[in-house]
């Protein structure tokens, strides 16, 4: 067996292109899943029931359907409510509602752990449910909800692949484009994986650092 | 009977009304039948055995906890609803009345509660900027001027991480008093302390007394007791047992319970 370097070297400012697509992806949904997870999370702690039950049955369906289905259904679902928003777009909403779903837990569980004196203290000050959850819980939460919502950037990261079934020329993609014309999936497969490897390393180490410059009070 | 430390006599018309307040948690009735009044600048002590229902009184005027029945008023207000119109049936309040009624008493807690990611400064701010609706700067200077108030001047922009036990429990003080409450509770402020720490916060108790403010305090800190208070009421399992001015009370108590208590917490 002999690896094919000319193939290699063609590949890697190829898959450089694709990383970009990926990473783009991947921000733009970290961050449209972040305010939507904290909305989602602050819903769910809020005192309107029916909100409540609607957040809790959307994190359910998040979390008990594969990922790869919820693309499809998006991506087929938009253009039948008269929305054709194009793959890439689509592939963009799809992970923001999935990463979503799991930050409106994360953000629920930190900020539910937040000790009872304090919203009780709150509310001796005559602060009401929105405002203690604004100015006094979820400024406590964020500390800890750090290594969580890394781990969902980094899967949310891993999870762009995903979108190679609906042809956003994402990161995969654009490998799986370069195996279709010079065969040599070996060498592109692995230089995938080395790609998404140091995507991901970098951002563990931004996170660590990120975590550790804030405060612990 | 009224010691040098304390103010004149409380008004006649009580400023705060509790009757036959009682409280189940589950099927353990932990209050049973409470009754009593507290007049404007009155200072009362609360004192009574572990259990004895002590923090649930309190949590049950500022509304913590739902009364399971009995009736709080202050100022002439019901406390948690009102009654409907017809006169037959209770209304419970919502959210904004209920902040809105809290907020007319100020808590300070045995763990402080401080909110540990704000300055001194900004945790005695809150609550007028949020719920007063008072600008930004007046906020500040009125919780500076709280803040001086219970001699932290120096400390308004430290954490409460960076902040001595004392010195957290006078912030909270100064945390209940910049909402210019009708009165304030306090539930064991100096037990979660280190002794020598203990001083210091009974002397801002001691001054705001002094200054006239109405006060309920839960506290085993019998030498403030007798100096400051106005009125001692003992509680044992759910009930008041007795009350009466600290001298009377301490020195010839009425009923056996009372007298076992206090030979226990003097023996401590
Ligand atoms: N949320 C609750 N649920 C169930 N039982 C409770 C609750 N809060 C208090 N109790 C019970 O009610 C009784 C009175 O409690 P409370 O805290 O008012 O007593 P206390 O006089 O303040 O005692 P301590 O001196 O130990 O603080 C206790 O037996 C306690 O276990
Ligand atoms: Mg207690």
């Amino acid at each position: 067996m002999s690896i094919d370097w000319a193939v290699v070297a063609m590949a890697i400012p190829l898959l450089a292109q694709g990383a970009l697509t990926s990473l783009r992806i991947a921000a733009l949904a970290g961050l449209l899943g972040l305010a939507g997870g904290v909305a989602l999370g602050l819903i769910a702690l809020g005192g309107f029931t029916p909100a409540r039950l609607a957040v809790r049955a959307y994190v359910d369906f998040i979390r008990g359907t594969p990922l790869l289905i919820q693309i499809f259904i998006v991506f087929f679902g938009l253009p039948m409510l008269g929305w054709r928003p194009g793959e890439y777009l689509s592939g963009v909403i799809a992970l923001s509602l999935n990463s979503a779903g799991y930050i409106a837990e994360i953000v629920r569980g930190a900020v539910g752990s937040i000790e009872r004196g304090q919203t009780e203290a709150a509310q001796s000050i005559g602060l009401t449910r929105g405002k203690i959850l604004l100015h006094v819980l979820l400024p406590q939460a964020i500390r800890p909800m750090t290594p969580a919502l890394t781990n969902d950037l980094i899967t949310l990261v891993k999870n762009t692949s995903l979108l190679s079934v609906i042809s956003v020329y994402e990161l995969t993609r654009s490998g799986q484009a370069i195996i279709a014309s010079h065969f040599a999936p070996l060498e592109i497969f692995a230089l995938l994986a080395l790609y998404y490897y140091l995507i991901i390393s970098v951002l563990a180490y931004i996170s660590r650092l990120i975590e550790r410059k804030l405060p612990a009070w | 009977m009224v010691g040098p430390e304390r103010s004149s006599l409380p008004a006649p018309a009580p400023l705060l009304s509790i009757r036959n307040l009682c409280k189940r948690f589950g099927d353990r009735m932990v209050l049973k039948d409470v009754s009593f009044e507290i007049g404007a600048g009155e200072a009362v002590v609360l004192i009574g055995p572990s259990g004895s229902g002590k923090t649930t009184v309190l949590r049950c005027l500022n509304q913590l906890e739902t009364p399971t029945s009995g009736t709080i008023t202050l100022a002439g207000d019901v406390i948690g609803g009102s009654l409907a119109p017809d006169g037959t049936r209770w209304k419970p309040f919502g959210e904004a009345d209920i902040a809105g009624q809290r907020r007319r008493f100020g808590f300070v807690f045995q763990r402080f509660n401080l909110f540990p990611h704000l300055s001194a400064l900004q945790n005695v701010a809150l609550g007028p900027r949020l719920t007063l609706g008072l600008p930004k700067a007046t906020a500040e200077a009125r919780a500076a001027a709280h803040l001086e108030r219970v001699r932290l001047a120096d400390h308004r922009d430290k954490r409460p991480g960076q902040l001595s036990g004392g010195q957290q429990q006078r912030v909270a003080i100064a945390r209940a008093l910049a909402m210019e409450p009708e009165l304030i509770l306090f539930d064991e402020p100096t037990s979660a302390l280190d002794p020598e720490l203990v001083h210091e916060v009974l002397d801002v108790m001691r001054a705001l007394a002094r200054d006239g403010m109405t006060m309920i305090v839960v506290t085993h800190e019998m030498s403030f007791a007798r100096q400051v208070a106005h009125r001692v009421v003992f509680m044992a399992d759910g009930a008041i047992v007795e009350q009466g001015a600290p001298d009377a009370l301490f020195t010839a108590p009425q009923h056996e319970t009372t007298r076992r208590f206090l030979a226990h917490v003097r023996n401590r």
